[in-house]
């Protein structure tokens, strides 16, 4: 009876018709509603990265061998990382272009450490829908601008790793990194 | 529980009496695929799809679940395992066969189902229900498929899955995160895999589930026929046993004999080389192609190449899901009071255009998006549209349709060549002063 008059007040019983059940009956029905809510958490939380995936260890790569105009491709996250060494011809292209005009403005400077102009460290991953674009293996299609160039779709991505044509909206991101060395870098 | 309109049901046995005192299951077959359920008496042989897609179903079912028996939903051991059920399984190959090609004749046979329902109005009132549950089963069977291309872990399985779960990825601010919620990580891996592998299983039980509603909204109205006439009364009819199971039964003898030939002789012919190429997260295949019933979908998404207010990647996704949503809307897009394009001599045209634009897409969607492939994808999306959006409400109100025959009856009498052409546009034999 408290209850009632507590929560309800004098309003439920300006409009008659309101009774004790009704609100028993709405807090039962909200209470049985919270808890399924509740119960739905962990049923769709499972599907997300579990805690081994993302306890994901930084990697230490060691760039030593790679020489000018050269890349390598490796592993990080699950996901291809490619350390390109840019040649001075290649970083000329990159900072001829107006970063204004480009559909992710940035310039090579943006996407690379401060120092080391020439290691272009990006993700291998199209930003289209995710396929391993093409350029950083010897002999593979560099696309129109002599960088990337995803097959899947057709994205050309330039020497700096940015969009220049094709359907992909974002420049090849550029993870975190440091150098714990000047031959060594840690991902992550 | 029963029809309204079907026949009752008269056991005679006294154990089926007893039974369907207290279970009364016979009545219900009874009532919807049996004696008791009277069916327009002009079907022809379009009308078969239906049931042949749920026999696929059924074979999908019968070969996947003993094809789970023998896999293994692993990173490592999926692709073993299936080369495992192909060399040293009993019989494994042949399952495994008609599981994969029996994937490509459920959409054969529902497509044509799908333009079946296209051509003679099939989705209007009072049959929306039946239609938009249909599309329901359409979209199921694409999930179903796509998560069972998956499970072998190939390279197409592998970068299928990357490309089609980053589409979700182009929706903005939230895209990502449902991106990594649906495959468990950054990358397609084990997770996606076990998960696939579990909703590959449930999915066909849901669709199953959904056919009997399906099947359920179809016997308020009853079914249509090739005129679009209503049954006006019961010399229209025929009871579905035996006649609509014996004409059914031949569009199954059918069947089977082409699915035989692409099992026994072609098995591999409608898939694609490269999933016989274990998973690799570093090298993505020169030209990644869907299974070949989702091409007309994947040239639809690829076909946004400028951006404009949204990213092209976005218009893309967008427009290929709204290339399906858009059906919802058909019985109120094309709202001709006519339902069968027999009697619509202006839309028959259309029909047929779309059937040309429709597979003009899946050719593009199966080669690599370069010119003029990219250009030629561009006009038959944006016809595809203009088809459904602009020429069906235009042609709802211009069209002059020929006239319809009075009752279903009427139209059988011109004979069978007559039986689904409009009243007095083929010349039928007999006479047509046979209208009681």
């Amino acid at each position: 009876m408290a209850t009632v008059e507590h929560t309800e007040g004098s309003a439920a019983e300006a409009s008659d018709g309101v009774r004790r059940r009704d609100f028993i009956n709405i807090a039962a029905v909200s209470a049985a509603g919270v808890g399924a809510v509740a119960l739905l958490y962990p049923l769709v939380n499972q599907m997300n990265p579990s805690a081994d995936v993302l306890a994901l260890a930084s990697i230490d790569v060691d760039i030593s061998s790679i020489q000018p105009g050269q890349a390598v491709k490796t592993m990080w996250r699950k996901q291809p990382i490619f350390i390109r060494n840019l040649t001075p011809q290649e970083m000329a292209a990159a900072n001829a272009v107006p970063a204004g005009d480009l559909r992710d403005p940035q310039t090579l400077a943006d996407r690379t450490a401060e120092g080391k102009p020439n290691w272009l460290i990006t993700l291998g991953v199209c930003t289209h829908l995710g396929c391993v674009p093409l350029g950083a293996a010897e002999g593979e299609n560099r696309g129109e601008f002599g960088g990337y160039f995803c097959p899947c779709h057709g994205s050309h991505y330039d020497t700096a790793g940015r969009i220049r044509k094709g359907p992909a909206p974002l420049n090849l991101e550029v993870p975190e990194y440091v150098f714990t060395s000047d031959t060594v870098v840690r991902i992550g | 529980m029963s029809f309204p309109w079907a026949d009752e049901y008269k056991p005679k046995h006294p154990f089926m009496r007893w039974l369907d005192e207290r279970l009364p299951l016979p009545r219900l077959v009874y009532g919807s695929v049996g004696g008791g359920y009277p069916v327009p008496r002009n079907l022809n042989h379009f009308w078969n799809f239906g049931v042949l897609a749920g026999l696929a179903l059924g074979i999908q079912i019968i070969t996947g679940i003993v094809l789970a028996m023998h896999f293994e939903p692993s990173g490592a051991g999926a692709f073993n395992s299936v080369e495992h059920i192909m060399r040293d399984v009993n019989q494994g190959w042949f399952l495994r066969y008609a599981h994969a090609n029996g994937a490509s004749f459920f959409f054969i046979v529902t497509y044509i189902h799908i333009f079946r329902g296209l051509y003679y109005g099939s989705y209007k009132a009072p049959r929306e229900m039946v239609w938009m549950l249909g599309l329901v089963i359409f979209l199921l069977m694409m999930a179903t498929a796509f998560m069972g291309y998956v499970l072998p872990w190939g390279q197409m399985s592998f970068w299928g899955a990357k490309v089609i779960t980053g589409l979700f990825g182009a929706i903005p601010v939230v895209g990502e995160p449902i991106q990594t919620w649906l495959i468990g990580g950054f990358a397609p891996d084990q997770p996606t895999l076990t998960r696939f592998f579990s909703l590959h299983y449930l999915l066909p039980f849901v669709i199953a589930g959904v056919i009997i509603l399906h099947i359920w909204a179809l016997h308020i109205p009853g079914s249509g026929n090739p005129t679009g006439v209503d049954v006006k009364s019961p010399q229209d009819t025929l009871p579905f046993h035996p006649y609509y199971t014996a004409k059914d039964g031949v569009g199954v003898g059918i069947f089977f004999i082409a699915f035989a030939i692409m099992l026994f002789f072609l098995p591999n012919y409608l898939g694609h080389p490269d999933n016989y190429i274990p998973a690799n997260p570093l090298s993505t295949p020169a030209h990644i192609t869907p299974e070949w019933y989702f091409w007309p979908f994947y040239a639809i998404l690829r076909a946004f190449t400028v951006d404009f207010i949204l990213p092209a990647k976005l218009w893309g996704v967008l427009a290929m899901f709204a290339s399906i949503l858009l059906l919802f809307f058909l019985p109120w897009l094309d709202k001709s009071p006519v339902r069968s394009g027999s009697y619509r001599p202006t839309f028959k045209i259309f029909f047929v255009i779309l059937i040309i634009d429709v597979l003009v897409l899946g050719w593009c969607g199966g080669l690599p998006a370069e010119e003029p492939y990219v250009m030629i994808s561009q006009i038959a999306t944006m016809y595809y549209f203009a088809h459904f959006l602009i020429i069906l409400p235009i042609l709802s109100l211009v069209e002059r349709t020929l006239p319809l025959p009075n009752s279903i009856s009427e139209s059988v009498l011109h004979g069978e060549k007559a039986e689904a052409a409009p009243m007095g546009q083929t010349g039928g034999t007999a006479p047509t002063t046979t209208v009681a």
